[in-house]
């Protein structure tokens, strides 16, 4: 029993746990709470004037205000809106963010213009996006630099690294820049377009560190980079599809009056756009995490089933009819995509999964869907081994089957781990390891890509 | 005798309109009158009066502002707007629409209709 002198702190407390159960009604917003507060104080004066000491005067008053269920019903009839969770537009003092919200998305604005001014500023110096051969395979080598070292700033920023953590950052974007502008690539080779595509993965995978705050050794800190690059994959996709409904009224209605806008499209919106839109991705991304459901575990539980149906039905397909796989060469990075699509499938089912629940169907159809694609891709790579022998190792190649092992490697190793967790004898944890303690081989591979290559083959 | 909560939810609006015509009020205050004014009678769960408030807020009739309270706490107060005076007249005029027809039956036939009309 509380003593009479401390009798007004117990009430206090117990009023801050009632407005956190008034909180937790998701059509009540803060304001509503203070409001609602007001009144329960009011009607606790009220009845301790009467003779009611402050606990039972609680107690009354919160019995009157009412079922706080029913209550919240009726708030969610008058707000039907705040039952969709809102992100940018939510307005001022509505919710319980916090200001620094704001200046972020300043900041995110800015550093978006700022990589569109970059993407530009070759301009300057005659090299056109839409120009010669030449220009172009500039800016394909460098585009990824134009961008991500903002968006590394972003999170340097956000994170607040320490200034020796900032240049550990830096070094691999001026090593990049570097490398990948002295290098005297053949304009149009292999080890050029090699470089464009690996590039910004190498620096992507890079960017993890900053978003991590420097702690990137720690396993919960990868799953969520890996969380954050799934959210922000599909948050960049959706703006881009915004941005081709730009750009197509942009050609219409200048076309309307008889001017070609073709040239300002390509020149300025498609690629200001899209490296400005990478970094306000990554901020939505941020800004939206504890507020809206993620979307990338969402697409995991539809897509898995339908791949493995896809794959089961076309390994019996093969075993009917008797057909081998018959590919091109070139075809085995179908074969590596279709593995990069397995893995992810794997990674966001397993992100968003409690770690201490028990196996269940979807986790059996998981496992089903990474033996089937290691058996489609077992088949194809041997028809293709077969093959690579008599035409040589080109670049292509030699990264298409790189590839196509460390992904076997993973998914091989995964498909035991899940076995055994679906055979109770492992929990899922040891899966979530290896998965995140094997994103340095790729890491590794791809700056063998980009760095090695040239030099292995040359600049071909 | 308790008034049906068909009724209660019914006369909300144009009980809080009528409240607000006397003058600026806050939530608490509003119940107080209320119960004043219906001798007790009309009960009201306190909490539900505030969906009715935005209701009104968001349709126009009513103003908030937030005020301090004497003790100096944030409070919410609400003040009729001239949309507000003209729905109260014209829900005034409703009210009596039916209380004139309850009114016009006899007492015998009145005992006869159903509960809570």
């Amino acid at each position: 029993m509380a003593a009479p002198d401390d009798g007004a702190p117990v009430v206090e407390a117990r009023i801050v746990e009632w407005r956190s159960y008034v909180r937790r009604q998701q059509a009540i917003h803060a304001v509503d709470a203070d409001e609602l507060e007001d009144h329960l104080r009011v009607q606790m004066a009220e009845l301790g004037k009467a003779g009611l000491d402050e606990e039972e005067a609680f107690l009354i008053a919160v019995k009157r205000i009412g079922q706080l269920d029913t209550l919240s019903r009726e708030f969610a009839r008058e707000y039907s809106d705040r039952l969709w969770k809102r992100l940018v537009l939510a307005s001022p003092g509505a919710g319980d963010e916090t200001g620094g919200w704001k200046t972020e998305g300043l900041v995110a604005v800015a550093l978006a213009i700022a990589a569109a001014v970059a993407i530009k500023l070759p301009e300057l110096f005659g090299l056109s996006i839409a120009g010669p051969k030449a220009d172009q395979a500039f800016y394909a080598r460098n585009f990824s630099l134009f961008v991500l070292p903002f968006l590394a700033g972003f999170f340097a920023w956000k994170r607040d690294l320490r200034p020796a953590q900032r240049w550990a950052l830096a070094t691999p974007f001026v090593a990049a820049a570097l490398l990948v502008n002295l290098y005297p690539f053949t304009t149009g080779g292999s080890t050029e377009s090699l470089e464009a595509i690996h590039l910004p993965m190498a620096l992507w995978l890079v960017l993890g560190f900053a978003y991590a705050g420097g702690r990137w050794r720690a396993h919960d800190q990868r799953m969520n980079y890996v969380r954050f690059s799934g959210e922000w994959f599909i948050y960049y996709a959706l703006i881009a599809l915004g941005g081709g409904v730009l750009m197509m009224f942009t050609t219409f209605i200048f076309r309307a009056i008889g001017l070609n806008a073709q040239a300002l499209v390509q020149a300025w919106i498609a690629p200001c756009g899209a490296v400005g839109a990478v970094i306000v991705a990554a901020w939505l991304v941020e800004a939206k995490q504890s507020i809206i459901e993620n979307l990338a575990p969402v697409l995991t539980i539809i897509f898995t089933p339908l791949f493995a149906i896809l794959l089961l039905g076309f390994l019996g397909t093969m075993a009917w009819t008797g057909k081998g796989i018959h590919v091109e060469r070139e075809a085995l990075i179908g074969f590596d995509l279709l593995l990069v699509l397995v893995v992810g499938l794997l990674l966001y089912a397993i992100s968003a999964r409690d770690p201490e629940a028990e196996p269940r169907f979807f986790d059996g159809l998981q496992l089903v869907l990474v033996i089937c694609a290691l058996a489609v891709d077992g088949f194809a790579l041997w028809a293709i081994a077969a093959r690579i022998t008599d035409f040589g190792f080109s670049p292509n190649r030699v990264a298409a089957l790189g590839e196509n092992v460390l992904l076997f490697v993973n998914l091989g190793w995964s498909a035991v781990l899940y076995a055994r967790f679906l055979g109770r004898r492992a929990a899922i944890a040891p899966l979530e390891r290896w998965q995140m303690s094997y994103l340095p081989v790729y890491l590794v591979w791809m700056w063998v890509v980009v760095a090695g290559f040239p030099l292995i083959f040359n600049f071909q | 005798m308790s008034i049906g909560k068909d009724l209660v939810a019914a006369s909300a609006t144009p009980l809080v309109l009528a409240i607000l015509s006397e003058g600026e009020s806050y939530g608490y205050a509003i119940i107080k009158r209320v119960d004043e004014l219906s001798g007790g009678e009309l009960k009201w769960t306190d909490g539900m009066l505030y969906p009715v408030l935005h209701r009104l807020e968001h349709n126009g009739y009513v103003k908030a502002t937030w005020g301090e309270s004497d003790t100096g706490r944030r409070r919410k107060y609400y003040k009729l707007t001239d949309r507000g005076e003209a729905e109260l007249a014209n829900q005034r005029r409703q009210w009596k629409i039916v209380n004139d027809a309850l009114r016009g039956t006899s007492f015998h036939s009145l005992a006869l209709l159903p509960q809570g009309v």
